[in-house]
């Protein structure tokens, strides 16, 4: 690890002062001479492997007592950006109302890591592509831009099918950012030119051409909190990996229905462990409505989902799996007693 | 799971708790790294990120200049150490690749520098700035890659020396009723002890201390010597606890002398903690594996022809193979048998002892063969079993000293509901899934090795047993505390135990499963020696000498019967008659069919190991039978093991408690090399890729919620004074043949390459 300076910032001003004071927006975000600590699960990891390399590290910690309440209004939610995670999927009302988001929580890594990672830091996690962890190997675009991608011809069993370029395969890793997007959550913002709020599917980028951008977070930009319209009790998460616990999803699926008198008004779904970035794939998902539900639709859904997508060596398993991953989320999901 | 000590059988010792148990819950227990240091220099090894060529610059300017730095090695200023020979080959090393001697590069991992700073933070970041510019030559990765030079094994591995084969194969097997022939295979497979490999080295004078993990303090001592040109009785290993190790810390690595050399050159203690991306490259690992297994049998399951082809991968610069034919062509009786095992050399690090090394991949080769036999001639796999059971294995005509593994079957059948598995494959739907029984035979070599030991008994009965053994979570400590108590008649916390120091009575690797059998059959001689000398002082008498003579036994020292029976001592009584009050021995132990330069070896840290297919006129294995219940997703195909059974007989079990333990860890390893370990190698560099704990995959308590082990009384007198015929290395064979059989009943697919991943499975 490279030595750093390190600032707690005991407000959020504090922080946007401290952040905001040498970030840059186009340079990769292992370059970014700033970046905040939250739970540190990611960061922390990243800097002992010399990937990320910040001269200064701004503690957000502070910021936990105004940032990590959970606000379930009616029929709405509201989460902090400090929330832990675990605090989150232990939440009754959560886990009454969003069985999705308890569920993505439940499922993601372990209980001593959900015991310090917060939901912000959580979607900010990075992928988990194994070149581009490891310094040693040069091409990867996402730390180098313009080097190459080592994944690609690679060992790449776990990269993306979804969402990738030619640039870059490697896998957003997260499970809570797919409940997100699925149920159109709102993304709080604050900066130094004051607070916003965009769409949380607006927030991750494609690697496109530039992999080495990945949010649409300005420089010393903070997620302040997420919210959610409308209820989703009968929604699911599908979580399908190597072990059963402590592991990253090859294929995951995020599944919310509204379903009346047996019939579809309204459905999302999301996949995750197979794209680049928080994948919602609403032209399948668009099948569902007005319809009465079955398995034969829930296979066109899985179908649809995956038409655009594009394996590699040892990843092209993960088309098939994925749809099988959302056939199975889609059953549980209507079949729930709620 | 049940987690309360289990009771005793026949032949069993007493379940005491684990002697260093409070020290390891509370963090007492001081594992090599925690070693405190005077004014230490820490060092922090930087690596090659190709696997073959040359490195044409190294500029260490930069790392230099870094605060805190005080020097930085690479081949260009590292002294030249003297070779190290390779540890199977009759010397200590794991390899005799010895970086930092050129600029040659022959395994991606490489050493090619070593920083040396004030803190282990600077020593990191200094490691960073190191810049090599290489040549870098196409490496061959493995099996499929373009370059491998394959040759025999025997000729080349020192320990491998027959190809075991009797009768006409090929003419028994073109002339069976019933035919099977099937490849398999094993991926690259590492260790990854939870403690990282950490050495620290300390000059006094001319005297070298060593603090490192090891299952080889001896071995260590004289290597390290070896390479560095001095006295062997100017190093001291010491190391009281091994966080974890199966095998990867049992021969030395090359790191050691290069500390050494470093701590001698600087004139203060150096420590290293190399990171656990590094640990995949500076030691051994399980290389992969392929076989090819042919069976010929009689319609009504009588095996009659059976040849089992290995081949294994090696570094180009070392011969290292496991050769497990020579279990496999002996487990079941058969009067045609042929093997061939060979060496398939690649660009890699030179492989090593792995728990279990030959069993566990030979056995899933020819434990999967019987399952897809039994399968063919539709006859129950267990039953199969049993037609073959042998009392003498095939190739020497040598009676087995005992073999329980049908008992094993029967009673595991029963604990595990066989009787009610549908023996046609994918009959058995629960909901989404589809549920599978599969089992398999367990079988390890029962070996044991020359050891020595020093006991000390007071008259107040308290004891101090002596001996350079090694805790490698095995329980030695406990169970040779055990086995003096037991000898000696005292209470089993007045015994104070000292093992992994190499200052003290030499004791073979903590590896091949021979520790309980070895030191404990030490320990129990000395006692006996002691018992000789307390009896003798109460009952002077020629008689008793002379009878001791005829009485000598596979120990070197004449033991009384007296001294050998379980007559009690009185301990008031014979002090006072001696006029002391403390008594001290020290004895050397040899099994039988020792060759006769053990001691010498010995004590020159190296083991001469006896047992298993190797003795005269018997073989001694210990035994076992797994079984393993499989649910496999019908959406996502995702593997999940409800249940899993392990019945074992193993000889003496010393202590039910810390054997349990043993054999439960060697499970749930067994379910991992099934279905989660594997090694993934990018070809185009012959480079590990998931070399951390995130992405090496073994498994959590989610993927294991029932292992049952259930350990049969067995009593054998042809083996070793203790009546132990080992068990570490037990449990965890097998197992993959289990899982996969399972697998095979559940979905009627056979999987024949490991490790079992969900996209392998097409149901």
């Amino acid at each position: 690890m490279r030595p750093f300076t390190y600032f707690r910032a005991n407000d959020p001003s504090a922080a946007l002062q401290a952040l905001g004071s040498s970030a840059t927006a186009n340079n990769p975000l292992v370059e970014a001479e700033s970046q905040a600590l939250a739970g540190g699960t990611t960061l922390i990891d990243l800097m002992k492997l010399d990937v990320m390399r910040p001269r200064t590290l701004v503690d957000i910690n502070p910021l936990a007592s105004a940032w990590s309440a959970v606000d379930l209004g009616n029929g709405s939610l509201r989460l902090g950006s400090m929330a832990l995670m675990s605090d989150v999927a232990d939440n009754p009302g959560v886990q009454k109302n969003y069985p999705v988001i308890a569920d993505t929580l439940k499922l993601a890594a372990s209980a001593q890591l959900r015991n310090m990672a917060t939901l912000g830091g959580n979607v900010m996690q990075r992928t988990r592509c194994s070149y581009f962890r490891d310094t040693s190997y040069e091409a990867c675009n996402k730390r180098n831009p313009g080097s190459g991608c080592a994944a690609m011809d690679g060992v790449n069993r776990t990269h993306a099918v979804l969402g990738t370029s030619d640039q870059c395969i490697a896998t957003y890793p997260g499970d809570f950012a797919q409940a997100m997007i699925a149920l159109d959550a709102t993304v709080e913002i604050v900066g130094r030119s004051g607070p916003r709020s965009i769409a949380f599917a607006e927030l991750h980028k494609a690697p496109g051409n530039s992999p080495q951008i990945e949010t649409t977070l300005a420089p010393g930009e903070l997620i302040s909190g997420f919210a959610v319209q409308g209820a989703w009790p009968r929604s699911v998460y599908m979580k399908a990996r190597d072990r059963q616990s402590y592991e990253f999803a090859l294929a995951s699926a995020a599944v919310a229905l509204d379903v009346q008198s047996g019939t579809v008004r309204g459905a999302r779904v999301a996949v995750g462990g197979v794209a680049t970035v928080p994948w919602r794939v609403r032209e399948a998902e668009a099948l569902l409505k007005g319809r009465p539900f079955d398995e034969q639709i829930a296979r066109r859904v899985a179908e649809a989902a995956f038409s655009g997508a594009r394996g590699r060596r040892h990843n092209e398993f993960k088309i098939d799996l994925g749809k099988r991953v959302i056939v199975r989320a889609l059953l549980q999901a209507a079949s729930m007693e709620i | 799971m049940t987690t309360a000590a289990p009771e005793p059988k026949a032949n069993m010792g007493q379940p005491i708790p684990r002697y260093d148990a409070r020290a390891k819950v509370t963090g007492k227990a001081e594992y090599a790294a925690d070693m405190p240091l005077v004014n230490p220099a820490f060092a922090y090894l930087v690596t090659s990120s190709i696997a073959k060529g040359r490195i044409d610059t190294i500029n260490v300017a930069d790392a230099k200049g870094v605060r805190g730095v005080i020097d930085v090695f690479t081949h260009e200023n590292s002294e030249k150490l003297e070779k190290a020979k390779l540890f199977s080959n009759g010397g200590y090393a794991s390899t005799t690749i010895q970086p930092l001697s050129s600029n040659e590069i022959s395994e991606e991992g490489q050493i090619i520098a070593i920083v040396l700073a004030e803190t282990f933070e600077a020593a990191r970041e200094a490691s960073y700035r190191v810049k090599a510019t290489y040549t870098a030559a196409a490496p061959t990765s493995g099996f499929d890659s373009p370059g491998t030079t394959t040759a025999p094994a025997k000729g080349q591995v020192a320990q491998f020396t027959e190809d075991a084969k009797v009768g006409d194969f090929p003419k028994a097997f073109e002339g069976a009723e019933v035919r099977l022939s099937a490849e398999y295979e094993t991926p690259p497979q590492h260790h990854n002890p939870l403690e990282l490999f950490a050495t620290s080295c300390v000059w006094h004078g001319d005297s070298l201390t060593i603090y490192e993990p090891s299952q080889f303090v001896h071995g260590l001592k004289h290597g390290v010597a070896t390479q560095l040109g001095i006295d062997p009785d100017r190093v001291r290993v010491i190391n009281s606890y091994v966080g974890g190790a199966f095998g990867c810390k049992g021969s030395m690595t090359p790191r050691t002398a290069i500390i050494a050399s470093l701590a001698r050159r600087l004139r203060r203690p150096v420590k290293l903690v190399a990171t656990r991306d590094q640990g995949f490259n500076i030691a051994t690992y399980r290389a992969e594996t392929q076989h090819r297994v042919e069976l010929g049998a009689s319609k009504n399951g009588k095996l009659v022809a059976l040849r089992h082809e290995g081949w294994e991968i090696s570094s180009r610069a070392d011969a290292y193979a496991v050769g497990g034919t020579a279990t496999t062509t002996r487990l079941y009786d058969c009067p045609n048998v042929e093997s061939l095992v060979s060496i398939v050399r690649a660009d890699r690090n030179t492989p090593g002892f792995m728990r279990s090394p030959a069993e566990v991949p030979y056995l899933f080769a020819l434990e999967s063969a019987m399952d897809e036999l039994a399968h063919q001639l539709r006859i129950d796999p267990i039953e199969l079993r049993r037609i073959n059971d042998a009392a003498k294995e095939p190739i020497g005509g040598k009676p087995y000293t005992s073999r329980a593994m049908m008992q094993c079957f029967d009673e595991g059948a029963k604990a595990f509901g066989w009787a009610g598995r549908k023996s046609e494959p994918k009959s058995t739907l629960d909901g989404d899934w589809l549920v599978g029984l599969g089992c398999a035979a367990t079988c390890y070599p029962t070996h044991m090795a020359p050891s020595a030991a020093r006991v000390q008994l007071r008259r107040d009965g308290r004891v101090r047993v002596e001996i350079a053994g090694h805790e490698i979570g095995n329980g030695a400590y406990t169970v040779i505390a055990q086995a003096a108590a037991e000898r000696l008649d005292v209470p089993v916390d007045k015994v104070s135990v000292f093992i992994g120091d190499s200052d003290l009575p030499p004791a073979p690797v903590a590896g091949g499963s021979t520790s309980t059998a070895s030191t404990c059959s030490a320990v129990i001689m000395v006692c006996d020696q002691i018992r000789q000398k307390l009896f003798k002082a109460v009952m002077p008498g020629a008689s008793l000498i002379d009878r001791a003579k005829e009485t000598v036994g596979v120990g070197q020292t004449p033991i009384t019967q007296a001294a050998r029976s379980n007559q009690p001592l009185d301990l008031e009584k014979s002090f006072d008659a001696l006029g002391v009050s403390l008594v001290e021995e020290y004895g050397e132990w040899k099994p039988e069919g020792a060759p006769p330069d053990s001691f010498r070896a010995m004590h020159k840290g190296q083991v001469r190991m006896v047992g298993g297919s190797d003795m005269k006129d018997k073989i001694a294995y210990a035994f076992g039978a797994e079984f393993v219940e499989i649910r496999i997703n019908r959406w996502t195909h995702e593997v999940r093991v409800p249940r899993v059974l392990g019945v074992f007989a193993g000889g003496r079990i010393m202590n039910p408690r810390t054997a349990r333990s043993q054999l439960l860890g060697g499970l749930i390893w067994g379910v991992s090399s099934a279905l989660h370990e594997g090694t993934e190698i990018d070809e185009r560099y012959a480079r590990y890729v998931n070399d951390n704990l995130a992405d090496y995959l073994v498994p959590v308590n989610a993927d294991t919620p029932s292992v049952e082990v259930i350990m049969l009384s067995e009593q054998d007198d042809q083996i070793n004074p203790a009546g132990v015929k080992g068990i570490g290395e037990l449990g965890n064979v097998g197992t993959n043949a289990a899982v996969c059989n399972a697998i095979f009943n559940a979905t009627g697919q056979r999987i024949r390459k490991l490790p079992v991943r969900l996209e392998k499975i097409e149901t």
